[in-house]
């Protein structure tokens, strides 16, 4: 018997992204659709960047967790348009994140508080940060630097 | 049609690709780490674009050339780059200045093809534009902060100038191709542009202290292949290496 679309998008859930093991790949907002075709599985994938690294490593993982719950036939299906938007990003990723020291996006172009200390004089030390999609941000009252994710 | 698409796709593709290829060259030698990371982050954007636009060169062609083939198996008389993205790195201010004048091309460009009549050159431009508007964010700032910084770094970033600028028409050439990529609303004429990036331009280098040179003369034949400059051949023998030595190598 074929699994329930529901239930392989609970599987997807505890896929964790390779960058940010906190959220799990469906908290990232990139898995666009789950859809059986047939006897064959289609899961469509956007990727986060466009020269992302991690993105040929989240295909191998889409892969081996489904095929760890028995699924056997499956296609991955790369998707560019709507371009991934980080408006797509899970309120329960948007937590674990900040839980985790990273400040989730905001449409103000800057983190709303540092997720250390929840203080708000905040800086940019940089646009870019240690993978493309975060930038690298300090906090001017503990002092601390930290990641942001960037809004894209 | 087909073949005027394919030659527009490698344009584009390549410039992406030297200019990775070029800005990949800092990693690790960058004057703070932080600039390190930044660009290094740029470069993998390029990279990833290079990978869109030449995997679609590919698709159109019919040949099965991968993005990979296009890449790695073709010599300097099949690229198709500006050549102001072949220039040599120079300093960090040099490759700033570099970076900003393909960004504000790009970002136009880009914002252009976004309405392509092609879907898939549409797509291509919908993602990487996201990624473009933080490239030209961050050079514009630099060239502005070097530019109208110390006595040193002001006269670095003015030689800068005027060293790139006569590169910097080539990116607004028509040719045939270009006509036919407008006539089908595939791409926009380059020429077509130019206003819009030289008011950009007009207002950075104001801001960065920063003369633009009068002179329009700009050295072309990158983008046609007629000729290179004399660095390709060298970036390409780096780049290409591995697969000239080890044919089909894979991990």
């Amino acid at each position: 018997m074929q699994p329930r679309v529901d239930e392989i998008w609970d599987w997807l859930d505890q896929v964790p992204d390779p960058e940010i093991p906190v959220i799990s790949l469906v908290d990232l907002g990139i898995i666009r659709d789950v859809e059986w075709q047939g006897d064959t599985l289609q899961v469509t994938v956007t990727p986060t960047y466009s020269g992302c690294p991690a993105t040929s490593v989240i295909n191998f993982e889409i892969e081996k967790a489904l095929r760890d719950h028995g699924i056997e036939k499956l296609e991955l299906k790369r998707q560019l348009s709507p371009a991934w938007t980080t408006d797509w990003l899970t309120e329960k990723g948007r937590e674990k994140l900040e839980d985790y020291g990273i400040a989730p996006p905001s449409p103000t172009k800057g983190p709303e508080r540092c997720p250390h200390c929840g203080g708000t004089h905040l800086e940019r030390i940089s646009e870019f940060g240690s993978t493309p999609c975060k930038a690298q941000w300090r906090c001017k009252d503990c002092l601390e630097p930290f990641d942001y994710f960037k809004c894209i | 049609m087909s073949a005027d698409l394919f030659e527009f796709l490698c344009r584009m593709g390549d410039n992406t690709l030297i200019l990775g290829h070029r800005v990949s060259e800092w990693c690790g030698h960058s004057p703070v780490l932080e600039e390190d990371i930044a660009l290094a982050n740029t470069a993998l954007d390029l990279i990833g674009q290079t990978q869109l636009w030449l995997g679609l060169a590919g698709e159109v062609e019919g040949q099965g050339r991968s993005a990979d083939d296009l890449a790695f198996l073709r010599d300097a008389w099949d690229f198709r780059n500006v050549l102001l993205v072949e220039l040599p790195n120079g300093d960090f201010g040099q490759t700033l200045m570099r970076q900003f004048l393909f960004d504000a091309w790009q970002e136009l460009m880009l914002g252009a093809l976004k309405e392509s009549s092609d879907a898939r050159v549409a797509e291509i431009a919908e993602k990487a534009s996201k990624e473009v508007a933080y490239h030209v964010e961050r050079s514009g700032d630099t060239v502005i902060g070097l530019g109208d910084g110390t006595e040193e770094s002001h006269q670095r970033m003015q030689a800068a100038l005027d060293y790139l600028y006569p590169y910097v028409g080539e990116m607004f050439e028509s040719d045939a191709v270009d006509a036919a990529m407008a006539k089908a609303g595939i791409a926009p004429d380059p020429a077509s542009l130019r206003d819009a990036y030289d008011a950009r331009l007009a207002q950075v280098m104001a801001e960065a202290t920063l003369s633009i040179p009068d002179d329009r003369f700009a050295h072309a034949g990158g983008r046609t292949g007629r000729m290179h400059t004399e660095h390709l051949g060298h970036i390409l023998s780096t780049m290409q290496w591995l697969q000239r030595a080890y044919p089909g190598a894979t991990w």
